[in-house]
C-alpha cells in the first residue's frame, strides 16, 4: 500500500472514531478509557513481528529481544484492559431488571 | 519500497479486526449494548494477535506438514510463555484493582502502551528488514524513519507522562503543582529539538540521533506532567489516553498494518474528544490545563482573605429527619465519596429513602472524580441503577423542585460564584444550581478545606444549608442508622 492510501484509511478513521466517540454516553466514559486502552495495544502486532524474527547478528538479536518484552508490556494491557472492562460493565445495571 | 508482502486474507483480516474495535466503542453508546461491544473488541485482538502469528513467523512447510526447526519451537515458547505471563499479570490485576483505583489503574497501562510502542519502535529501527522498511540499497526508508522517529517520541511521551500521573493519582507523589522556573522555556526548547532531530534521522540512522530522540521525550512527558495539579487529572488521563492512540497510529503507519491504524486514529480521537469535554466542564483552555500550575496561586493566598461568617451545622439525626420528610431528593457525589468509599453506604440511604416514598436521583458532573465516567462507575459498584444517575444538563431544571440536595465529596460543581462571580478561578464552569433546593445538605470533614480551585463556596453559609462536618463514610452511617428507627 502506499502512504497516501494508509493516508487515508487513517483520516477516515479519525472521522469514524470522532462521530463513535461522541455518541458514547457520558456515564460509561471510565471503560471507554480502559476499553480504548487495551484496543490500543494492538502494538502488539508490532512486537510479534519483531519477536518472531530469528538470525542475523547482535542488532537482530537485540530487536527480537525488545519485541518480546513488547509483547509482555502489551499482553498485560490487552487482557488487563478487556478483563476490568468487562467487570467494570457487569456492574451498570438498570432499574427494571433490578 | 520492499514492503513484506502479506497475503491478500492477512489484509483483510487486519481489516476486519479494525472494524471490530470500532463496533466495541459504538458499543459503548448504551449500558445494554455494551458488554456485546467489549467481545467485539476482544474477537477483534484475536484476530490481530492470530494473523500476525500466522504471517510474521512463518513455519517453513514441509511436504505435507509445516516442519518447525528447534530455532522456530524456541520462538514461539518465547513468545507464548510472554503472552501468558501478560495474561496472568493483567486478569490477576483486572480482577484485584478497586474501582476507586480506576484512574490509577487506567494510567499505569497507558504507560505500558507508551512503553511497548517506543519497544517496538527500537526493535524496528535495529532490524529494519523484518519489519519490510529496508530499502535495497541497505538504508532504511527515510519516510519509515519520520514515523518511526514520532512513534518513538510519542511513545516515549505517552509512557513517562503516564508514570507521572499515576504517581500522582496513586498519591506516591504530591498532587499539587511542581512549578519550575521557565518552564514553558524548557519545554518548548525540548520540542523543538525532538522534531528537529526526527527531522535530522531522516538524513543520518545513526543509533545517538534515535537515543537522543527517546531521551527527550522520556524528558519531554515528565516535564509535561508534573505542574499540572489534581483538579487537572481527568484532562491529563484522557490526554494521555490520546497519545497512546496517536502512538500506535504512527508505528501502524510504519508497519503500514490497517489494524493498527484504524486502532490508532479511534483512541487517538477519543482521548482527544474526552479532553475537550473535561476542559468543557471546567470552562478552562486545553492550552492553560498543559501550561499547569492550576490552583497553586488560589490556595497560597487561602485563608487570608476568607471571612467569618455565619453557618449552621447539623447532626444526623437532623438530615436523617429532613430527608425522610422530603418528596425530591439529588445527591450529588464528588471525589471525596471516593476517597471515603462512602458510594455503598450512599446507595443504602437512597435505598431506605425510597422505601419512604422518596424520589432519589443522582447527579453527576463532568468532572466528578479523577477520570471521566469515575463517579458513574464507582455507583455502578454500589448498586445504583444507571437509569437514576443523571448528567448535569438533564437534571439541572429540577433543582427547583427539589427538597433536599444532598452533597457529598463534591464542592467546586455547586459554587455559585463560577455564575457569578467574575474574579473566581472558576468563573464559567457549568455548576449544579443547587441554591434553588428548599435544603442543601453538605457534607464535609470541616470547615477549614477548600475545594481544588482553593475558591470559598457562598453555598456553606445560605440559609438553607445544613453543613454535616464529619468524615463522608461516617456522616451517611449515621444518617442510615437514624433513618432505621
Amino acid at each position: 500500500m502506499d502512504f497516501i492510501a494508509i493516508l487515508s484509511i487513517f483520516v477516515l478513521a479519525c472521522f469514524v472514531g470522532y462521530f463513535v466517540v461522541w455518541s458514547v454516553t457520558p456515564a460509561l466514559h471510565t471503560p471507554l478509557m480502559a476499553v480504548t486502552n487495551a484496543i490500543s495495544s494492538v502494538i502488539i502486532v508490532g512486537a510479534l513481528i519483531a519477536a518472531a524474527t530469528q538470525g542475523g547478528g547482535v542488532r537482530a538479536a537485540a530487536s527480537s529481544w525488545l519485541g518480546l518484552v513488547a509483547v509482555l508490556l502489551a499482553s498485560i494491557n490487552i487482557f488487563g484492559g478487556f478483563a476490568v472492562t468487562a467487570r467494570m460493565l457487569a456492574m451498570y445495571k438498570s432499574k427494571k431488571k433490578g | 519500497m520492499e514492503h513484506a508482502i502479506l497475503p491478500p486474507w492477512a489484509l483483510l483480516a487486519y481489516l476486519v479486526s479494525g472494524v471490530l474495535f470500532i463496533l466495541a466503542l459504538r458499543g459503548l453508546s448504551s449500558p445494554a449494548t455494551s458488554r456485546a461491544g467489549n467481545r467485539y473488541g476482544i474477537v477483534g485482538m484475536a484476530i490481530a494477535i492470530a494473523t500476525t502469528m500466522a504471517t510474521q513467523a512463518p513455519i517453513p512447510p514441509g511436504d505435507w506438514w509445516p516442519r518447525p526447526t528447534p530455532e522456530d519451537l524456541v520462538i514461539l515458547a518465547k513468545i507464548t510463555a510472554a503472552i501468558g505471563l501478560g495474561a496472568v499479570i493483567g486478569l490477576t490485576t483486572a480482577r484485584r484493582i478497586q474501582m476507586t483505583a480506576m484512574p490509577q489503574l487506567v494510567a499505569a497501562f497507558h504507560s505500558l502502551v507508551g512503553l511497548a510502542a517506543v519497544l517496538v519502535g527500537l526493535a524496528a529501527y535495529l532490524n529494519p528488514h523484518a519489519f519490510g522498511i529496508l530499502l535495497p540499497s541497505g538504508v532504511i526508508n527515510p519516510d519509515s524513519r519520520i514515523e518511526m522517529g514520532l512513534g518513538l517520541a510519542i511513545g516515549a511521551i505517552t509512557f513517562s507522562g503516564s508514570v507521572i500521573a499515576f504517581l500522582k493519582l496513586n498519591g506516591n507523589m504530591s498532587g499539587s503543582p511542581i512549578l519550575l522556573p521557565a518552564r514553558h522555556v524548557i519545554n518548548l526548547g525540548t520540542l523543538v529539538a525532538i522534531l528537529g532531530l526526527v527531522a535530522w534521522f531522516t538524513q543520518d540512522e545513526s543509533l545517538w540521533v534515535i537515543a537522543v530522540i527517546t531521551a527527550l521525550s522520556f524528558a519531554i512527558g515528565f516535564l509535561l506532567i508534573i505542574p499540572i495539579g489534581g483538579a487537572d487529572m481527568p484532562v491529563v488521563v484522557s490526554m494521555l489516553n490520546s497519545y497512546s492512540g496517536w502512538a500506535a497510529a504512527a508505528m501502524g503507519f510504519t508497519l503500514h498494518n490497517t489494524a493498527m491504524i484504524i486502532t490508532g486514529a479511534l483512541v487517538g480521537s477519543s482521548g482527544a474528544i474526552l479532553s475537550y469535554i473535561m476542559c468543557k466542564a471546567m470552562n478552562r483552555s486545553f492550552i492553560s490545563v498543559i501550561a499547569g500550575g492550576f490552583g497553586a496561586e488560589a490556595s497560597a493566598g487561602r485563608g487570608a482573605a476568607r471571612e467569618q461568617r455565619p453557618w449552621k451545622r447539623g447532626s444526623a439525626e437532623d438530615a436523617a429527619f429532613l430527608l425522610k420528610e422530603a418528596e425530591n431528593v439529588i445527591i450529588i457525589p464528588g471525589y471525596g465519596m471516593a476517597v471515603a468509599q462512602a458510594q455503598h453506604v450512599l446507595r443504602e440511604m437512597g435505598d431506605l429513602l425510597k422505601k419512604e416514598g422518596v424520589n432519589v436521583k443522582y447527579a453527576i458532573h463532568p468532572v466528578a472524580g479523577r477520570m471521566p465516567g469515575h463517579m458513574n462507575v464507582l455507583l455502578a459498584e454500589a448498586n445504583v441503577p444507571y437509569d437514576e444517575v443523571f448528567e448535569l444538563e438533564d437534571i439541572q431544571g429540577e433543582f427547583a423542585q427539589c427538597d433536599v440536595a444532598f452533597v457529598i465529596g463534591a464542592n467546586d460543581v455547586v459554587n455559585p460564584a463560577a455564575k457569578t462571580d467574575k474574579s473566581s478561578p472558576i468563573y464559567g464552569m457549568p455548576v449544579f444550581d443547587v441554591e434553588k433546593a428548599k435544603t442543601i445538605m453538605f457534607i464535609k470533614r470541616s470547615m477549614g478545606g477548600v475545594g481544588y480551585a482553593g475558591v470559598d463556596n457562598d453555598v456553606f453559609y445560605m440559609d438553607q444549608t445544613m453543613m454535616l462536618l464529619a468524615d463522608a463514610k461516617k456522616m451517611v452511617e449515621d444518617i442510615v442508622k437514624a433513618l432505621a428507627h
